[in-house]
């Protein structure tokens, strides 16, 4: 449906987007996932029309839509902080878009009324928006961008001004409403969490680039790179040096020397970056003195000698020496 | 003088929140300095009271005299408000025509020379009435540059018919120069600071480009948008000079009725009445606009959405031509000044033969001439001489008062308080009614001076004008004097400061600036001020602008080249004060 082909972007004379490519199917939602400043928010204003590439183009359907204006995509955008007509009623703010389409009257009152509804908002038609709070305002700002039901629907962090639990009750919501409504749709966030309880599909963003593209799960269980295992947590990125040449190799690191088969094909001397998961059983032992403990949602995350940290379900001492397992996995050259 | 007035008033709302805190953290001292702050407050109390406050409530018992009240009267104040109204409304819809498409320019967009423009365009506001009627007459008047390239280029084709003074353009056009910054600063900043995303909501959900500025941009923006339309109403409706001297003798407005009663038909009670009608409007507005300003709800951004270059071709087209227009209405009027004074365009008075045309340095040399069968009987020059030494006098009298008022402002006690609205009074009063209190009032024998009564001394201009330059000099110089904080004082007072001492090394540093801002406002009011000078100024004893009018009305090459000449130094003096001013005000003191 929806396809950008290398889309790039200057910002202040720094690449901001470097060729930037994807697809978004029908039903589906991607979430594009990224670090604040790397240019997430900006890719979306250019699906949305609200600034133009330097270069690449934005298609639907197989249709440029470089000379088409904002407001004839038929595209619904959510703001992070609503953006929602302060001049305007609840009911009116949603309306917007049906009436900028001139439907009809009742058609628009019903539309709205059902809208509503499925944002858990029915009652607060003729409120003031200046009077609701966040998360009410959010459910409002969601409502008028699905009304005129938009081909596509993105979202520009519209769960970061509010707080967790708020947060985790709107996500659940807005997980049910795309289901339901199979509109395709691209959600940006900076937050892991809120991508891995939506995404169909993930797109990390780094560096104006797309480094994965994935459903959650595979981008989970081989991230490719030290800076997606980092930015995700998925594990000890620890750097090392090749012991030999080929596929199958030991690597040596300031936490021990591994064991890795890989595909990537590394030279002898080579500095590569290892990706250390903890396992239950099996893998490389390490020995390591306890150098911190602190206590997190039911477990205690312990930081060793070498700076390796591992979750572990018993508390430890500081000073304490123990043994753990990793498996290692290569992430390619460092 | 109110359309300085009225734009303080706005940037006093900005600051209502900090004011407050400020009041709040210095009312613990404040009942142990009641005594001194009553004291320091009473001569500015007894100022106003007596050369305000009484001339006003003589007017107002003039006003209800059976004399004034007559069908006659009424009928006659019934079209001249009803003219007032017709043209403030014209002048204001044409303010808009100009303003609103320049706001958006200054507001969206980035170009070369913007602040050098934007600049430009504040120009107008701060120039004396005269000034401008000077520089249209200048640029468009029967004797001015343009008729003169007409009449140039005659040979070419037959002149086409070309009138401007006299006419109700120029009184629209000259308010349109006027106040356009007033449209500029109020809306363009609302639009400037207005969260970019409501435009952008507004474009995903399907609005085109004209939707997205009648749906949601302007009735988002609606206070500011109201805010500034009544303010630019306000100035248009009480407007004096620029209708007394460039509308003609068929266009009266409120106030130029008022100064036509009172000074050529004599008719005080009708004058009176006219006053009283005058003060009801202008206090309603005011009323009005406060209303409309403290209940505004325009949502800012964080990060305001920033200027940026022209991209498509329309964007390019906008600016260009905007930028063009704008440089040339506003540069034109005021460059022709100074040209029009060094040029000789007609025969001097009573020369015959040929004229030459071209350069000349005689409207200056004649400043300094007493010319023998000229109306005046003395050198032009003088009445500049008499404008520094009135502007003198009213800074050193505004001071005087202002600075003890101010300070005993700062730490304000609840009888303070009242006498701080009370002091700010004047500001809705119209100069010319001033003008006309004053002959009202004060026609009265002195015992103890030789002159007959007050209204023929000449400190009867100074004090006027301090009472319209008091209010800008307390609201000056009381952020100044609050920025000042009571820790300096007592830690220099504990390294052993004498109280004397304390004030050179604390708190003067800090209150120079605002004192030499404050002085130069009341200097350059002074010098510029119209109205109330036009009612009182003695024939033998003419300010700047009371010269300059005179000289503007009267036949002859010279004595239209001598008012040019006056213009341009009354223009550049108080172009330096502007400057002055800019450079001495503290970062976050009221702008004006």
């Amino acid at each position: 449906m929806l396809t950008l082909e290398s889309i790039s972007k200057h910002y202040e004379d720094q690449p901001l987007l470097d060729g930037v490519s994807f697809s978004v199917g029908l039903g589906e939602t991607v979430c594009l996932l990224g670090a604040s400043g790397s240019g997430k928010s900006t890719l979306l204003r250019i699906v949305a029309g609200l600034e133009l590439p330097e270069a690449g183009r934005v298609l639907w359907g197989g249709a440029d839509l470089a000379s088409t204006p904002p407001h004839a995509r038929d595209f619904g955008l959510v703001f992070q902080d609503y953006a929602l007509f302060p001049h305007l009623t609840v009911f009116e703010n949603v309306a917007f878009g049906l009436r900028m389409r001139n439907q009809p009257k009742d058609a628009i009152a019903s539309r709205v009324t059902e809208v509503l509804g499925i944002v858990n908002l029915t009652g607060f038609a003729s409120r003031r928006v200046t009077d609701l709070s966040g998360g009410e305002q959010q459910r409002v700002a969601l409502a008028r961008a699905l009304a005129p039901r938009p081909r596509l629907l993105m979202f520009d962090e519209p769960l970061g001004a509010l707080d967790r639990s708020l947060k985790e009750d709107l996500l659940h919501e807005l997980r049910a409403i795309l289901h339901r409504t199979k509109i395709p749709a691209i959600y940006v966030t900076h937050d892991q969490e809120e991508a891995f309880a939506l995404a169909d599909r993930i797109l990390l963003l780094h560096e104006g680039k797309i480094l994965r593209d994935g459903t959650p799960a595979e981008v989970w269980n081989d991230p490719q790179s030290a800076w997606a295992a980092r930015f995700l947590g998925v594990g000890n990125v620890v750097e090392g040096v090749c012991q030999a040449s080929g596929s199958k190799f030991q690597v040596e690191t300031n936490v021990g020397a591994f064991a890795i088969r890989c595909k990537h094909g590394h030279a002898e001397g080579e500095t590569v970056a290892l990706l250390l998961r903890q396992a239950d059983a099996g893998g490389t032992r390490v020995r390591a003195r306890v150098e911190d403990v602190v206590f997190s949602r039911e477990r205690f995350k312990v930081t060793l000698r070498g700076g390796l940290v591992v979750q572990l379900t018993s508390a430890l001492k500081v000073g304490e020496e123990i043994e753990v397992a990793f498996r290692a996995e290569c992430l390619g050259h460092a | 003088m109110s359309r300085l007035a009225d734009t303080k008033d706005v940037n006093q709302k900005a600051e209502g929140s900090g004011f407050s805190l400020l009041k709040r953290q210095r009312s613990r001292t404040s009942a142990s300095r009641l005594l001194p702050s009553a004291f320091l407050l009473l001569p500015a109390v007894l100022f106003l009271a007596v050369f305000f406050l009484l001339p006003l409530t003589r007017i107002l018992a003039f006003s209800l005299d059976a004399s004034a009240l007559t069908a006659a009267n009424f009928r006659r104040a019934f079209s001249v408000l009803r003219f007032t109204f017709y043209q403030a409304t014209l002048s204001t819809l044409l303010t808009f025509l100009l303003g609103l498409p320049s706001a958006v320019l200054f507001a969206r967009f980035d170009f070369r020379g913007k602040s050098l423009l934007r600049a430009l365009t504040a120009i107008p506001f701060m120039l004396p009435t005269v000034v401008v009627a000077a520089g249209f007459n200048a640029l468009l008047g029967p004797r001015g540059l343009f008729p003169f390239i007409l009449h140039l280029s005659s040979f070419l084709f037959p002149p086409p018919s070309f009138q401007f003074s006299g006419t109700l353009t120029a009184i629209l056009v000259a308010h349109v120069f006027y106040n356009t910054t007033i449209v500029i600063r109020i809306f363009g900043n609302a639009l400037t600071n207005l969260d970019p995303r409501l435009e952008q909501a507004a474009r995903t959900l399907g609005a085109d480009g004209l939707r997205v500025w009648t749906r949601v941009l302007l009735p988002v923006l609606r206070v500011p948008l109201l805010a500034a339309g009544l303010l630019v109403f306000l100035f248009d409706f009480s407007s004096f000079g620029v209708v007394l001297l460039l509308g003609g003798p068929q266009f009266s407005t409120l106030e130029v009725e008022i100064y036509i009663q009172s000074m050529q038909f004599l008719n005080l009670p009708m004058a009176a009445l006219l006053s009283i009608i005058q003060l009801l409007c202008t206090l309603a507005f005011s009323i009005l606009y406060t209303r409309i300003v403290t209940r505004s709800i325009v949502p800012t951004a964080p990060r305001p959405s920033v200027a940026r270059r022209p991209k498509t071709l329309r964007e390019k087209i906008f600016v260009s031509a905007f930028c063009l227009l704008l440089s040339a209405f506003f540069i034109f009027p005021i460059i022709s000044l100074p040209l029009r004074s060094l040029t000789r365009l007609e025969a001097d008075l009573g020369q015959r033969g040929e004229v030459r045309y071209g350069f000349t340095g005689d409207y200056y040399r004649e400043l300094f001439v007493n010319r023998s069968g000229s109306v005046f009987y003395i050198p032009p020059i003088e009445a500049a001489r008499n404008s520094l030494g009135y502007a003198a006098a009213t800074v050193a009298l505004s001071l005087a008062l202002g600075l003890p008022a101010a300070s005993a402002l700062v730490r304000p006690n609840r009888a303070a308080k009242l006498l701080d609205s009370f002091l700010l009074l004047p500001l809705g009063a119209s100069a010319v009614t001033l003008g006309l209190g004053y002959i009202i009032t004060f026609n009265k024998q002195l015992p103890i001076t030789n002159y007959q009564s007050l209204i023929a001394s000449p400190l009867i201009i100074p004090l006027a004008h301090t009472v319209i330059a008091l209010p800008f000099v307390i609201r000056t110089l009381q952020p100044a004097l609050a920025s000042v904080p009571e820790r300096l004082r007592q830690a220099a007072a504990t390294l052993g400061a004498s109280p004397l001492r304390v004030w050179q090394a604390v708190d003067w540093p800090i209150l120079s600036r605002a004192v030499l801002a404050a002085a130069t406002f009341a200097f350059t009011v002074s010098l510029g001020e119209f109205g109330a000078a036009s009612l009182l100024a003695r024939p033998d004893f003419p300010t700047l602008p009371v010269a300059i009018a005179r000289f503007l009305s009267q036949p002859g090459g010279l004595n239209y080249g001598q008012a040019m000449a006056m213009s341009t130094l009354l223009m550049s003096v108080t172009l330096l004060g502007i400057l002055l001013i800019e450079k001495a005000r503290l970062p976050g003191a009221g702008e004006f």
